[in-house]
């Protein structure tokens, strides 16, 4: 059976990096799945879970912006920031979702209602990746 | 020669220096580890996104993005990463050299200056300095670097200058540490024989347009910080390594010192028995 090679990558690390059976990733004009001997594609990515199947398993994570480079035998996320599902606090994320709520209902002003919105966007992805490991099996 | 009680000043003063650079010594290391481990983390991203946008250069249209335009040089910026502290042995002085002499062929220069011994360096040799960033952190993110590259784009866009180049220090290894510099801007995929290589049909998701957009800023976002994370991995092993050498240099001097300091009082000691010896005499006569 043909691979598919993973790689996530930010920055600061690699941050996960795999063969595969399929991908499903958030892109900026919505989810897309990825099986093996796809047609080059590249394609912004919006905030959100990115879905990893393997051998009947699934793991999840969350990953904001960048994007994806996709080959017939590969799948190259680069991304601003991804974390593994079980890596995400959710206490904290939810102290995050407030402080940019709160921001954001202070009034908005230039730079920082930005800020708080993006803010807000990584911290709700944060928790609805959360939330979905804890409802799976 | 010097005397024996001033040899024993020496070699208590060479100890405390000693103790100074051992104590440098060990916390250059502890944040060389951190620094390599950093450095070579963060590679893989960059080195990928420079295949990407191999891959697109057959949708690099200058037309979208003012960053792909190639222009007439008369003016080249130079972003040179040095380092705040000294003490790392002649790494900053070989970049500047390296990079003075690359700069020396283009006909008008201009520099933006990372680190304080480079800022310095600049200014007192009377440089056109267009921004100046002391201070980056020992352990940077984008964040921190991100307006080195804001400011680089911001001259090139302008048409102030017509390139940017990136100058550091790229780590090899804990002995070795290399000046490099490279074209950050305009930003054009590296020259290849197009014929060896059948370009890639890509499909974009939403548009070429959005996709590049998207990657080259991000790209040049990227290069600035990996050449931080470079110099600051080659900083602290250069440091390590200097002191190291210093704390050696010292134990070398000390037993010098040491070796004199005994002779003489094995001399002194002779000639006080000798007096001796001769006084007796004289009495016993």
């Amino acid at each position: 059976m043909p691979g598919l090679r993973l790689e996530i990558i930010t920055p600061e690390r690699v941050v996960h990096q795999d063969d595969v059976d399929m991908v499903i990733a958030p892109g900026s004009e919505g989810y897309l799945g990825i099986l093996p001997h796809h047609a080059p594609l590249l394609t912004a990515l919006g905030h959100g879970e990115l879905r990893v199947k393997k051998g009947g398993t699934e793991t999840s994570l969350a990953v904001f912006g960048g994007f994806m480079d996709i080959g017939p035998d590969h799948v190259v996320v680069l991304t601003d920031a991804a974390e593994h599902a079980e890596e995400i606090d959710e206490q904290r994320a939810e102290a995050a979702r407030a402080r940019a709520k709160a921001a954001l209902e202070a009034g908005p002003v230039g730079v920082d209602e930005q800020r708080a919105r993006a803010e807000l966007s990584r911290a709700i992805t944060r928790l609805r990746v959360s939330e979905r490991r804890r409802r799976r099996p | 020669m010097p005397s024996e009680r001033e040899l024993r000043r020496r070699i208590r003063s060479v100890k405390n220096i000693q103790q100074l650079t051992r104590a440098m010594q060990l916390v250059a290391a502890s944040k060389m580890r951190r620094a390599q481990e950093a450095v070579l983390a963060a590679r893989p991203f960059e080195a990928r996104l420079r295949t990407v946008l191999n891959d697109l250069a057959p949708y690099a249209d200058p037309e979208i993005s003012p960053l792909l335009r190639k222009r007439p040089v008369k003016k080249v910026a130079v972003i040179l990463v040095t380092t705040d502290r000294g003490l790392v042995g002649p790494m900053n002085v070989n970049l500047l050299r390296a990079t003075l002499r690359q700069m020396a062929q283009a006909p008008g220069s201009a520099w933006i200056a990372v680190g304080r011994k480079g800022i310095g360096s600049l200014r007192r040799t009377h440089q056109n300095v267009l921004a100046e960033f002391p201070g980056i952190p020992d352990r940077p993110t984008t964040g921190d670097t991100n307006a080195i590259a804001r400011a680089a784009v911001d001259e090139f866009v302008s048409g102030n200058v017509d390139e940017v180049h990136l100058a550091f220090t790229r780590f090899i290894n804990t002995l070795r540490q290399e000046p490099t510099i490279r074209r950050l801007l305009p930003l054009a995929p590296e020259e290849e024989d197009d014929d060896t290589r059948v370009p890639k049909q890509y499909i974009f998701e939403p548009d070429p347009e959005t996709v590049l957009r998207q990657i080259l800023p991000r790209l040049i976002e990227v290069a600035v910080y990996q050449a931080v994370l470079e110099s600051k991995a080659s900083q602290f092993s250069a440091q390590m390594v200097a002191m190291r050498n210093a704390t050696d240099a010292a134990g070398d001097l000390i037993s010098d010192y040491t070796l004199a300091a005994n002779k003489a009082r094995q001399g002194r000691i002779t000639k006080e028995m000798l007096e001796i010896a001769t006084g007796a005499e004289a009495l016993k006569g």
